[in-house]
């Protein structure tokens, strides 16, 4: 009888639609907050709505002034440059704990573990808010230990040293999320190769980087990607020190500060949705080089 | 009845295919707003009538006035909602009215955000339920405040901030300083005092607040907007009397006698706890926010009205202050008039702001009211605090007028003319910028600007 039953139902569902019902709800999910936003916004980016005179269709004209945004260009390149020496240093450090843990030399690996771990468990409005205290030009820690030893307080929050003190808070919150990718990618690894390192006489200095570092390449390339997307979408950050330095970050800083800025205090929703869809197209632009540039060099 | 004739006219436009495309269209529909007057009986009736209202305000303990209103109307009950304060609370008004949906029926509006929202057609006039008879029960400034150009009244104002100057005692006494009654004796206190002491300074002209800088223009008879008709503006921000204050204060920046710090910063409050600041050019409001503040300075602290650029005429501007306004597409829009109208009229519930909450009154019977003006806080070494703001209140320039579109007046402020002050540079350009920049906002926004 149970058999009967078990036999029909098989039949009667086909093996693929199983598959189907297993992503259904991620489908859906995905639809109702990704797809149909994207078509929304795409949708709003071809009007201008006016405070006098109403909506219009507007075509491409967003998009043609969005090219030409002078603020938007130099928002662009000032991500650009922060992602060009914030993502190697925060990648070298995530890269040097997974393989100081992974070693197994370390005592209190766990706890060496969670430690790095831990920023990221810190909602990063917190975190800013956190290091823009201790940036304080006259009252955080710095600053008076600086004024106690008599020592000029490093300006943090002036305008030769904002991109940095940024770089720093992005770098302490997600080395740990980087870590833990490599960390994961480090314990896959087939022991057999260690062995085989060890017989040809490798010391661990040379098995993590001719054997270890190659290995988890793809786990490399993908962190390299999520801080591509990171740097590219840097928004609390600048959004909560702008309180601080009203007149170091203006509303362009970052051009997802600045789409953010034209939606809700200029209330350009048309023209905020296009310099969304572009910034998009410069992430998907730069992702695709850095892969590129990876691929052609382990082709060599 | 609103919501349909925008509705009709939004559908004969393309756009009205998509629902936020609905909030700014309809450029003709002031008509709907000129309602006839609601007869008595119909207000008898709505206030009867078992009603729920919802209510944005981010007045602490608002529910003690909104109880007595509830005691006098037993058929309404008043939902009190905290949406944030100012800016946070305004954008999500805008983006429920944009959806259609889960906007209240009242809401806290700052003055200066007044004409914001009602180019956008989110207010409701509030003439035809009887509120242009409380205009003499109001200082007379504040009307003009709430008034729209064809006579509409947007808001029932609820506290204002009549600007005025609080001072060290102690440090002006230190350094020999007397209480400047004009600018000119402002500026040579200043450079007295940084002269005498470097690490004080005269006052802090923050480069992030524009509210200090309108306050000052204000003062100083600037009339940087006028709105000339439904879609026509003008822009004024750059002429010589601006120039005039720029060159003034970017003088005294850049001397180092004036500091820029950002306000309502941890630096800020640190500065004003360590008397590192010798006075705040701040508003009615200013008195008791900074005793709450500032508690270490208990005692040291006096008020005057701000220094005069002629001494024989005392004017004065303002800096905040909020109204009660009834938003567009409520059901109910005579309870939430009468709402508006009972909190910010009613002698108890006035009373009750002004004592409970420490706004600074709005309506005239408290400013005259001996329990008020005589009060004599500790903070203030016993000086009657209240009697110098209310003095001042009178003074206030009644022509001053917002832009309907105040963000970005205020954005474009920070990165230019604020921007200036912090950098020491060039104040002059800075304004050029901030009038060419707003122009151009306007211009794109569909308004004819005049110069």
């Amino acid at each position: 009888m149970r058999r009967l039953a078990s036999s029909r139902a098989r039949r009667s569902v086909d093996p693929s639609a199983t598959g189907y019902l297993f992503v259904a709800p991620f489908l859906l999910v995905f639809a109702a907050m990704l797809v149909l936003p994207l078509g929304y916004a795409a949708y709003l980016s071809l009007f201008q709505d006016r405070l006098i005179g109403g909506t219009v269709f507007a075509g491409l004209d967003n998009y043609v002034t969005a090219l030409q945004d002078d603020r938007l260009l130099q928002g662009v390149l000032r991500v650009a440059k922060f992602f060009a020496f914030q993502v190697p240093i925060m990648l070298a450090i995530s890269l040097l704990a997974a393989l100081a843990i992974d070693s197994g030399l370390l005592r209190f690996a766990k706890a060496f573990r969670l430690g790095i771990f831990l920023p990221y468990a810190v909602p990063s409005v917190v975190a800013t808010l956190m290091w823009g205290y201790l940036y304080g030009p006259d009252f955080g820690p710095v600053a008076q230990l600086a004024d106690k030893i008599g020592a000029a307080a490093p300006k943090f929050l002036s305008d030769g040293w904002m991109l940095s003190s940024m770089a720093n808070i992005v770098t302490w919150e997600f080395t740990g999320y980087n870590m833990i990718i490599l960390y994961a990618a480090l314990r896959a690894i087939p022991h057999e190769l260690y062995e085989a390192a060890a017989v040809d006489g490798a010391g661990p200095w040379r098995t993590a980087w001719s054997i270890k570092i190659p290995a988890i390449r793809p786990a490399l390339l993908l962190c390299v990607i999520f801080s591509v997307i990171g740097s590219f979408q840097l928004f609390a950050e600048p959004n909560l020190l702008q309180r601080l330095a009203p007149s170091v970050i203006d509303s362009a800083y970052t051009p997802n500060l600045y789409a953010y800025t034209l939606a809700f205090t200029g209330q350009q929703v048309n023209y905020a949705a296009a310099v969304s869809f572009l910034l998009g197209a410069v992430i998907v632009i730069a992702s695709y080089t850095v892969l590129f540039l990876t691929n052609r060099r382990s082709k060599r | 009845m609103f919501r349909h004739s925008k509705a009709g006219i939004a559908l004969a436009a393309i756009a009205a295919l998509t629902l936020a495309a609905c909030g700014g269209g309809g450029g003709s529909s002031s008509n709907a707003t000129q309602a006839q007057a609601v007869s008595q009986a119909d207000i008898d009736k709505a206030m009867s009538t078992p009603t729920e209202l919802t209510f944005w305000t981010w007045v602490p303990d608002i529910k003690k006035e909104v109880a007595l209103f509830e005691a006098k109307y037993p058929a309404i009950k008043v939902n009190v909602v905290n949406a944030g304060q100012g800016e946070p609370q305004y954008t999500k008004l805008r983006t429920a009215l944009k959806a259609g949906t889960g906007a209240p029926d009242a809401a806290q509006i700052e003055f200066q955000y007044v004409p914001t929202f009602s180019i956008t057609k989110s207010l409701v006039d509030l003439r035809p339920y009887g509120a242009a008879g409380l205009k003499d029960k109001f200082v007379d400034w504040t009307w003009n405040q709430v008034s729209g150009s064809g006579g509409e009244v947007w808001a029932i104002p609820q506290d204002t901030g009549p600007m005025g100057m609080l001072y060290r005692k102690d440090i002006f006494d230190k350094y020999g300083i007397t209480v400047p009654k004009t600018w000119d004796e402002f500026a040579a206190a200043a450079r007295k005092l940084h002269a005498a002491d470097p690490k004080v300074s005269m006052t802090n002209l923050a480069s992030n607040q524009n509210g200090v800088w309108m306050g000052l223009l204000w003062q100083a008879g600037v009339k940087p907007f006028e709105v000339t008709g439904a879609d026509s503006v003008k822009v004024n921000l750059n002429d010589d009397q601006s120039k005039k204050l720029g060159t003034y204060w970017s003088g005294l920046i850049k001397d180092g006698s004036v500091s820029t710090d950002p306000d309502f910063t941890d630096q800020w409050y640190q500065a004003l706890n360590r008397g590192q600041y010798a006075t705040w050019l701040t508003a009615a409001w200013g008195p008791v926010f900074l005793s709450g503040s500032a508690k270490s300075t208990s005692g040291k602290w006096r008020a005057a009205p701000l220094p005069q650029w002629d001494a024989a005429k005392p004017v004065s501007g303002n800096w905040g202050g909020s109204t009660t306004a009834v938003v567009a597409g409520t059901k109910n829009p005579i309870a939430a008039a009468k709402l508006a109208e009972f909190l910010n009229t009613d002698p108890a519930s006035t009373k009750l702001f002004a004592t409970q909450q420490f706004l600074f009154p709005a309506t005239k019977a408290l400013l005259a009211d001996p329990a008020f003006v005589q009060e004599k806080p500790a903070f203030y070494g016993g000086q009657t605090v209240n009697q110098v703001f209310s003095g001042i209140s009178d003074t206030v320039d009644a022509k001053f007028q917002w832009p309907p579109f105040l963000d970005q007046t205020v954005n474009d402020w920070d990165e230019t003319v604020g921007k200036s002050f912090a950098d020491k540079s060039d104040t002059g350009a800075a304004l050029d910028q901030w009038q060419s920049r707003t122009t151009t906002y306007a211009k794109n926004q569909g308004f004819k600007v005049n110069p």
